[in-house]
């Protein structure tokens, strides 16, 4: 009874992308039809994930007939039911948005490729979490990697989104390799690909859980975006329609840290290590993310940055999660493990937001550049107000969602002071790490809302800019009240985040605890509120009688200031960034000012990946050159190669005749 | 109870201001001049309040919420943090990282407020004040932390009652390194020298001053109440691990955590009248010493738990 409304919800959004594909001579029609399907389908899947996350119970089914290699075996628990309800949520929220957003392109394309796809990729999403099988699994997960690139590459005749698309595609295929030896690994432990065999075949050996841990921390890490592994996401985010991004970062990165806590559940009693080594990544991802969106200028990219950065507060959560469980500190634990996973939805709806709100001004003024905007919080109210909310939420500030998930994290960073050695300071050293991503974001935020919605428009771009129509207010709206509602109410959330922490630590000890500990935030933000309105009516009270002028900015005397003589997202990050100069890849192209009466001169600064532009890119030089000593045995004669097949298959033949393996 | 939180109350909204008085007042002391009133920041809130206001025709309601944003949040970590007893009307376990946290907001509403102008000096205080306060973010909470961790505890109250109070300057040198970068994030945070100087006149040196240049009216009084609401937060901070408050407060605890408030505020005039600015390019080192300093800290509380 559990399941069937998920496999309900995962028919409707099939048929419906079928449907959107028939009905392609009409894109109002096939938008509607992929509209109402995710819609219903989101509504349906919504309230059984509730319902399941609030009630408790687990189902599993195994369809009658047989896939080649696997078996069709689907169940749900708690931890599928929370990603399903980020999928759902911010699924159905994007397809709204995204019916407005695709009416603007109706006129120049058919648009039943992008609803097919991206209900696709919702249903492989859904799959994924739904899957009791690694073939089931690999399966689902290629279908959501490969409809995600055909939803990267939307406007395939401009030639950086082709790139984008294929940097996306080769990342993502790098990653699935590592999934599938760690799935073989799986199926040999167990006996067969299913996962309850896996559960029941007992702990794997150290050395091979080890390997199992590493080999899920590549694989599902490309997925999520852990430094080093998060060169894609900077260019498939701003290529891909908002919607899209919205969801892709919104969800489909979280399906690797799905994946990561799903491959946890087999290994055991996690060594101190694991713990310790995804507290690195998460530190190097958070910092390094959030510097490297504060570098950005172009909205879509810094919003992307900020995903490797929340990715990494994510993982710092499940870092000190594993030190619990290896310490048997289920205090520790089970705080770590919930703030990780209600960051995870947190994420999943402020980013959402985020995107839909750099869609709306993409929409409306037709450039993503930061320094090209300015002043359309008066053009565009319900964009600017949205998008503040999501900020103030993102940089983890009362009284918004995001305040409470990474309160959560710091709380169980506070508890291990009771671990020792190692564990103790790695867990110690998450404080001063998340202030330090804190205060960078604020910065970031600060630079993005201020300079896009603040101030006075710098370009052309702005004049013509109004809020997006209803249907894409709607989720946006819907969006910023749920990240209020969270803020102000967060029991409610832990409620939801409780049992799939305890499927992970496996004990529902210290559960209780922390709900009484969360209800003292809902009085702190009702007293900020209330403040906030006692100081408003002060004021009003006090002006209401008196004059109040209007006049121009203060500039020292200067009465005439021209909208260009503002500060700009560059001028703003420099400072923040100039500490930190030697992580950022920032080449600068100039022609200085020479001489007492400087002629022509230019500046010019282009924030590039380090990874990508210092690491990635060098290595893969250097690989392609190795690798071209090879080139000697391809001849291009299909003679040739012949002959090589059937040395390798003689050679075989000699190997397994003589007693190999 | 209910006289504990209303003096608790009253000290956090009247004392403050004098603590900005007394700073005046030895600084003026030093330079060998006759400073303002010791109640000037009253006379110049009751002042304000009464002014009339002008908006700069580029703003929006940013502009309008900043400072009472900001003010708001100041007043909200008063009720979090204890003040004249061992604990505050808001008290919770987890309230330190709220404190921080509300703290945090203000700074965001009063930046975003700033870039609302559309002024270039303006825009390039809420730049410094973002690139100096994502630095002393950490160092805050190192200190706090070095605090807290000992007695496992997220709360101020119970941190605090466990602080060892017989001993802790031979045998406890971590909470005197926790006071030290307190009072070092109190001089960045609340924009005195060495990091800013409250006291410029050139918009282009400033830090904080520069952002509510556009301020005027109740807005501004509330901004400059704000400026003394924060000194007296970190000062009482600073108070409760120097001298023990008692727990249920009273005559004692008011005087122990005013008194402090001024001795704090007098340490404040006589680094601002014995030192320079720092370049601002020297500012991120100054802060980034004072999270190694907390560091250094965390690595005593560890050898001291011998683990």
């Amino acid at each position: 009874m559990t399941l069937w409304p998920f496999l309900l919800a995962l028919g409707i959004h099939l048929t419906g992308g079928i449907l959107a594909l028939l009905l392609r001579r009409s894109n109002r029609v096939a938008l509607a039809t992929g509209t109402v399907a995710c819609v219903v389908a989101s509504v349906i899947g919504l309230v059984a994930a509730g319902h399941l996350l609030l009630v408790g119970g687990a189902a599993e089914m195994q369809a009658s007939w047989h896939v080649p290699v696997g078996q069709l075996r689907v169940g749900v628990d708690a931890l599928s039911a929370f990603f399903l309800l980020c999928i759902y949520l911010v699924s159905g929220l994007a397809a709204v948005y995204g019916a407005g957003y695709l009416g603007g392109h109706a006129h120049e394309r058919t648009l039943a490729p992008v609803i097919f796809f991206f209900v696709l990729l919702v249903a492989g999403m859904t799959v994924v979490a739904l899957a009791r099988d690694g073939v089931l699994f690999l399966v689902a997960w290629e279908v959501m990697s490969l409809s995600g690139y055909f939803l990267v590459t939307f406007e395939h005749e401009r030639e950086d989104v082709r790139r984008a698309g294929m940097v996306y595609l080769i990342a993502s295929h790098i990653g699935v390799v590592f999934l599938f030896i760690l799935f073989t690994i799986f199926a040999r432990h167990g006996g067969d690909f299913s996962f309850a065999a896996l559960a029941s075949a007992g702990p794997l050996s150290s050395s091979l859980a080890n390997a199992c841990f590493l080999l899920a921390l590549v694989g599902f890490g490309s997925k999520a975006g852990f430094w080093l592994l998060h060169t894609w996401l900077p260019e498939a985010h701003p290529a891909a329609p908002s919607h899209v991004s919205a969801t892709m970062s919104g969800v489909m990165i979280k399906m690797g840290i799905y994946g990561l806590l799903r491959a946890l559940t087999f290994l055991g009693t996690p060594p101190a290590w694991w713990g310790i080594t995804l507290i690195v990544v998460g530190a190097l991802s958070g910092v390094l993310g959030v510097l490297h969106a504060l570098a950005q200028h172009d909205l879509k990219r810094l919003l992307a940055y900020h995903s490797v950065e929340n990715i990494g507060i994510i993982t710092l959560g499940i870092g000190l999660g594993l030190l619990g469980q290896s310490a048997a500190n289920p205090t520790v634990a089970i705080l770590g493990y919930s703030g990780a996973i209600l960051h995870t939805l947190n994420h999943g709806l402020f980013k959402g937001l985020l995107f839909q709100g750099a869609g709306s001004v993409l929409f409306a003024t037709g450039t993503k550049a930061i320094d090209s905007l300015g002043g359309l919080s008066r053009k565009m109210p319900v964009t600017a107000l949205t998008f503040l909310v999501a900020s103030v939420a993102i940089c983890g500030l009362p009284p918004l969602n995001g305040f409470v998930s990474e309160w959560l994290i710091y709380v169980a960073a506070f508890h291990g002071g009771a671990l020792s050695g190692a564990t103790l300071v790695a867990a110690l050293a998450v404080i001063p790490t998340l202030a330090l991503i804190g205060g960078l974001a604020a910065a970031c935020f600060v630079k993005a809302y201020g300079i896009i919605f603040l101030g006075e428009p710098r370009t052309k771009a702005c004049e013509p800019a109004h809020d997006p129509p209803r249907s894409m207010r709607g989720p946006m709206l819907v969006g910023a009240v749920l990240c209020l509602a969270i803020g102000l109410w967060p029991q409610a959330a832990l409620q939801i985040v409780a049992r799939p922490a305890q499927v992970l630590v496996g004990t529902t000890a210290g559960a209780d605890a922390m709900l009484g500990l969360l209800l003292p935030i809902t009085r702190v933000a009702l007293v900020l509120v209330g403040l906030a309105a006692v100081l408003t009516l002060l004021r009003w009270g006090l002006l209401r009688r008196r004059e109040v002028a209007v006049g121009s900015t203060w500039g020292c005397g200067y009465e005439a200031p021209t909208a260009r003589m503002q500060y700009t997202a560059a001028s703003f990050a420099e400072p923040i960034l100039d500490p930190f100069e030697a992580t950022l890849h920032r080449p600068v192209h100039e022609n200085p000012v020479r001489g007492y009466f400087p002629e022509e001169a230019h500046y010019e600064r282009h924030p590039k990946d380090v990874v990508g532009d210092r690491v990635l890119v060098p290595a893969a030089r250097r690989l392609i050159a190795a690798l071209a000593r090879i080139q000697i045995i391809q001849h291009g004669r299909v003679q040739l190669y012949l002959v090589y097949i059937l040395v390798t298959v003689i050679v075989l033949l000699v190997w397994q005749l003589s007693g190999g393996a | 109870m209910i006289a504990q939180w209303v003096v608790h109350v009253l000290v956090l909204l009247l004392f403050p201001p004098l603590l900005l008085g007394v700073i005046g007042t030895t600084k003026a002391w030093f330079a060998g001049r006759k400073g303002p009133p010791l109640l000037q920041l009253y006379f110049d809130v009751w002042k304000l309040l009464h002014k009339e206001a002008v908006y700069s025709r580029t703003t929006t309601w940013i502009f309008r919420a900043g400072p009472i944003v900001s003010l708001a949040s100041l007043l909200s970590a008063g009720l979090v943090l204890p003040l004249t007893s061992g604990s505050a009307p808001l008290s919770f376990g987890g309230d330190v990282i709220a404190f921080a946290y509300l703290l945090g907001l203000g700074r965001y509403f009063t930046m975003a407020a700033a870039l609302d102008t559309g002024s270039s000096f303006e825009g390039m205080g809420a730049s410094r004040e973002a690139a100096f306060s994502a630095l002393a973010e950490p160092a805050l909470l190192v200190a706090l932390a070095i605090v807290c961790v000992p007695a496992s505890t997220v709360s101020f109250a119970d941190a605090f009652a466990a602080l060892p109070w017989s001993s802790w300057g031979a045998a406890h040198p971590e909470i005197l390194i926790a006071v030290v970068v307190i009072f070092l994030v109190l001089l960045a945070e609340n924009s005195r020298i060495p990091v800013d100087d409250p006291a410029t006149h050139l918009e282009l040196t400033m830090i904080h001053e520069v952002m509510v240049l556009d301020h005027s009216g109740p807005d501004f009084a509330f901004i400059l109440y704000g400026s003394a609401v924060k000194i007296f937060l970190f000062s009482a901070l600073l108070v409760h691990l120097i001298i023990p408050v008692s727990p249920d407060g009273g005559w004692l605890g008011i005087l122990v955590v005013c008194a402090g408030g001024v001795a704090i505020a007098v340490a404040i005039g006589v680094v601002e009248s014995g030192m320079a600015r720092l370049r601002l390019v020297r500012v991120p080192q100054f802060l980034i010493g004072a999270s190694v300093l907390g560091a250094i800290g965390i690595f005593v509380v560890l050898l001291r738990a011998g683990r």
